[in-house]
């Protein structure tokens, strides 16, 4: 097999616990976004438009969504003769029979699968985030500061750098010191959890953390420490773009959200860096006689005779008559009947929303009490439920079963 | 599902009456419905049946049709197995490359009809548009133990001026073809054929070669027509939604009528999808200004004008002030700030200047050619 100077390895493993319901049958990366797309459309549309062709995607919690949707990876232009994408879950083999139990666990146990190509490079990447990158210019950096680790980092406010995985630099770039959320940070140079590290000197890191029974097996907590103990050359390459975790609910809505207005915040509307996905098989979307859309976003398949107010109406959403959508997000094939009312709501794939059901009205003091803090104020409508006529759903609230009078009709 | 029929599809209809929508692209590239172009129905039409083998005879200004199917894989025609035939025209000892007609293309890839290990066949031409399988229709072709099968459907409207390749089916009680007319001048029935046939592959060969042998190019009226008497010919009634591409009127009228809540759901029948090729555009964007009534917007749109009654292909920029009304626009058109336009067919890439004002009648839509500056 021919040798490739880089692989990719995604890591998309994580089940996005903070995103409550919307991961309860899909992995993070599988998670609907911006209309037509799902998380992993950008870390795939990256490294095919970086050039990047072979990508190994590691995958662990529910798998199969993720699966069924990269497929052969054809969408991505990644079905290759030589590369091209390959989903990797766990395996039981002669010495080991088990799950991946860390960042740097997962790469390990795939160590066979990138030795295949015999790279020089190896770029780590995570599924959970929204962004725009050209890897082929952090890895020429990487090439030109001849380290043998980079890592990508983006300049956070320093109020919110407690937050992150702070990088402490010199002058040069060259990564002095790492701290986790660290409550006095000297930096604001956030991690994006974005590595690109030499094959031979990684590997080397992977097989003694394997043998670190104390070691976590995660690429922040255990390998980037252990590397810059270990006196490596690592740098830190700065990237200005937009970036964002969508690993909570509000972090999600919030980047649906960045993709309105005349400027958006994150433009999809990039001729030159576009984002690929699998496409539905959707006639145009249909704006009936009483449609009123404005500030928003609309894909095929909708069909919609309501208003929708700075919104994102993802494929096959109905909105029939004089409902109301403000503030959200619609997944696909959900129902918005007539004269519903939606405010700052993230309505789950399939889900029906009952004639006159109110979504995210103020909390009256009778309402039962719920559980909002995975949602804040944002109220939640899981996959596939079905909102009662004339129900009312109080802001934050995540409803978990089937309504009164809600009668699937299909 | 049936696998014992492959397709046929000729492309190489010469209608003058699509006018400028046909200079540069053949009928079976003409752009329909938002996003997709008239060979989409009929190929996905042949795949949702379960066939998977379809030959395309290209005829002429075939390379937009081409550039549109790439190797197939878009209709699952990718195949190790059969798959798409791309049958474009070629010279050999009997045949200088040029058709005279349907007759003369068949027989030129008759090596293609030979090699197809499936008993029937189904020859279809490229400007009839409907969403359906051939299921129901093969089933009567064998029980009615006929030689060739026409499907037809109920028209109640005829306009002469937009007359193009009609064919008039009369029937016996039980369905047999007892007459065919061709472009009547006045139609003495409403069953009209819809261009598309099912027969078994030797009888097409041997009806095509006996043909040719008497000198005689044209299918409909050679081989339909003058066989109507010899030959087991039975009409199979579709009585779905019919989209037949004649003239730039009836284009016009069939993509308004997919403004129709029935007809939208007939010709995108979600049992059976049409697949396209795929262009990974953005969803639609729709600013503070945008406004949107009874309109169809395909992907990639910029709506921060006023749209009414119209539909919008691909990658369509409405500026800010600017009102559409009545219209077709095909794909990664602009229209400036300002400009009025009504009962206009704009072919793609047209750009339309700040403050301009065009307008057609229903009756008489203007069209704009391909990538022109107003």
């Amino acid at each position: 097999m021919p040798k490739k100077k880089i692989v990719a390895m995604l890591l998309a493993g994580g089940q996005g616990s903070r995103l409550g319901e919307l991961t309860r049958s899909m992995a993070k990366p599988a998670v609907p976004f911006g209309g037509k797309y799902r998380i992993i459309d950008f870390p795939l549309s990256n490294c095919v438009n970086s050039s990047i062709d072979t990508v190994g995607v590691l995958t662990q919690y529910e798998p199969l969504e993720l699966n069924a949707y990269i497929g052969t990876g054809q969408p991505w232009d990644l079905d290759r003769n030589n590369g091209g994408v390959y989903v990797l879950p766990p395996y039981v083999s002669n010495s080991s029979e088990r799950w991946y139990s860390g960042t740097a666990d997962a790469i390990y146990q795939n160590m066979a699968f990138i030795e295949r190509f015999d790279p020089d490079y190896v770029l780590i990447l995570s599924g959970d985030h929204i962004y725009k990158m050209d890897y082929s210019k952090m890895l020429s950096y990487h090439e030109h500061k001849a380290a043998d680790a980079t890592i990508a980092v983006l300049t956070v406010p320093m109020e919110e750098a407690s937050r992150f995985g702070i990088m402490n630099t010199d002058a040069d770039g060259a990564i002095i010191e790492f701290e986790e959320k660290p409550k006095q940070p000297k930096s604001n140079k956030a991690s994006m959890g974005i590595y690109i590290f030499n094959w031979s000197v990684l590997r080397e890191y992977l097989i003694s953390d394997t043998n670190d029974p104390s070691s976590s097996n995660d690429f922040g907590k255990d390998i980037i420490p252990a590397m810059i103990a270990g006196g490596k050359r690592m740098y830190a390459w700065g990237f200005d773009g937009y970036w964002k975790d969508v690993g909570t609910i509000s972090s999600l809505l919030e980047a649906n959200m960045d993709l309105l207005g005349a400027e958006p915040k994150f433009d999809l509307y990039d001729k030159e860096w576009r984002i690929y996905s699998k496409s539905a098989i959707m006639p145009p979307h249909y704006a009936g006689e009483s449609a009123d859309i404005a500030d928003s976003i609309v894909t095929e398949g909708c069909f919609v005779n309501g208003a929708i107010r700075h919104s994102v109406l993802y494929s096959g959403v109905t909105v029939e008559e004089n409902a109301r959508i403000e503030d959200s997000i619609i997944l696909p094939n959900a129902v918005i009947k007539r004269n519903a009312k939606i405010y700052r709501a993230i309505v789950g794939e399939g889900a029906i929303i009952g004639e006159n059901a109110i979504l995210g009205c103020e909390k009256q003091t009778d309402d039962e009490p719920y559980d909002n803090k995975l949602t804040g104020d944002i109220t939640l409508v899981p996959n596939s439920i079905i909102v009662g006529d004339g129900e009312r759903v109080p802001k934050g609230k995540v409803i978990r079963v089937n309504g009164n009078g809600g009668i699937k009709n299909d | 599902m049936i696998n014992n029929v492959f397709g046929l599809i000729y492309t190489g209809e010469a209608n003058a009456q699509l006018r400028e929508l046909t200079f540069s692209r053949s009928v079976a590239a003409v752009p329909f419905g938002g996003r997709y172009r008239a060979i989409d129905f009929l190929l996905s039409d042949m795949v949702n049946t379960g066939i998977s083998n379809v030959g395309l005879i290209a005829q002429r200004n075939y390379h937009s049709l081409m550039d549109h199917l790439g190797s197939g894989k878009e209709w699952d025609l990718h195949r190790k197995r059969d798959g798409l035939f791309i049958l474009p025209p070629f010279v050999t000892k009997d045949n200088i490359g040029v058709y005279r007609g349907t007759i003369d293309a068949i027989r030129s890839v008759l090596g293609y009809v030979r090699r197809s290990t499936q008993k029937y066949v189904l020859l279809t031409g490229s400007h009839t548009l409907y969403n359906t399988t051939y299921d129901a229709m093969l089933r009567q072709h064998i029980e009615t133990g006929a030689e060739l099968t026409i499907m037809y459907s109920v028209e109640h409207e005829f306009n002469r001026e937009d007359q193009y390749d009609d064919l008039r089916l009369t029937m016996d009680e039980n369905g047999r073809i007892t007459d065919l007319s061709l472009n009547p001048y006045f139609p003495t029935t409403n069953f009209r054929g819809c261009d598309a046939y099912i027969m078994e592959k030797e009888r097409l060969e041997y009806l095509v070669e006996e043909a040719a042998s008497h000198g005689e190019f044209d299918f409909m009226r050679d081989v339909l027509i003058k066989n109507v008497n010899k030959c087991r010919m039975y009409g199979w009634r579709y009585d779905g939604y019919v989209a037949r591409l004649d003239s730039v009127n009836t284009f016009y009228n069939h993509n308004m009528a997919l403004l129709d809540q029935k007809v939208r759901a007939d010709m995108f029948n979600p049992m059976h999808p049409i697949y396209t090729k795929v262009k990974d555009e953005v969803p639609a964007k729709y600013t503070d200004s945008g406004k949107i009534k009874n309109s169809m917007a395909a992907d990639g749109c910029i709506i921060e004008g006023e749209v009414e009654n119209s539909i919008l292909f691909r990658g369509v920029h409405v500026c800010k002030g600017a009102i559409v009304r009545n219209s077709i626009i095909m794909q990664a058109c602009y229209i400036g700030e300002n400009s009025h336009l009504s009962n206009v067919v704009m072919d793609k890439g047209v750009s339309v200047l700040s403050g301009r004002t065009i307008s057609g009648y229903a009756t008489y839509p203007v069209i704009l050619r391909k990538g022109s500056t107003v």
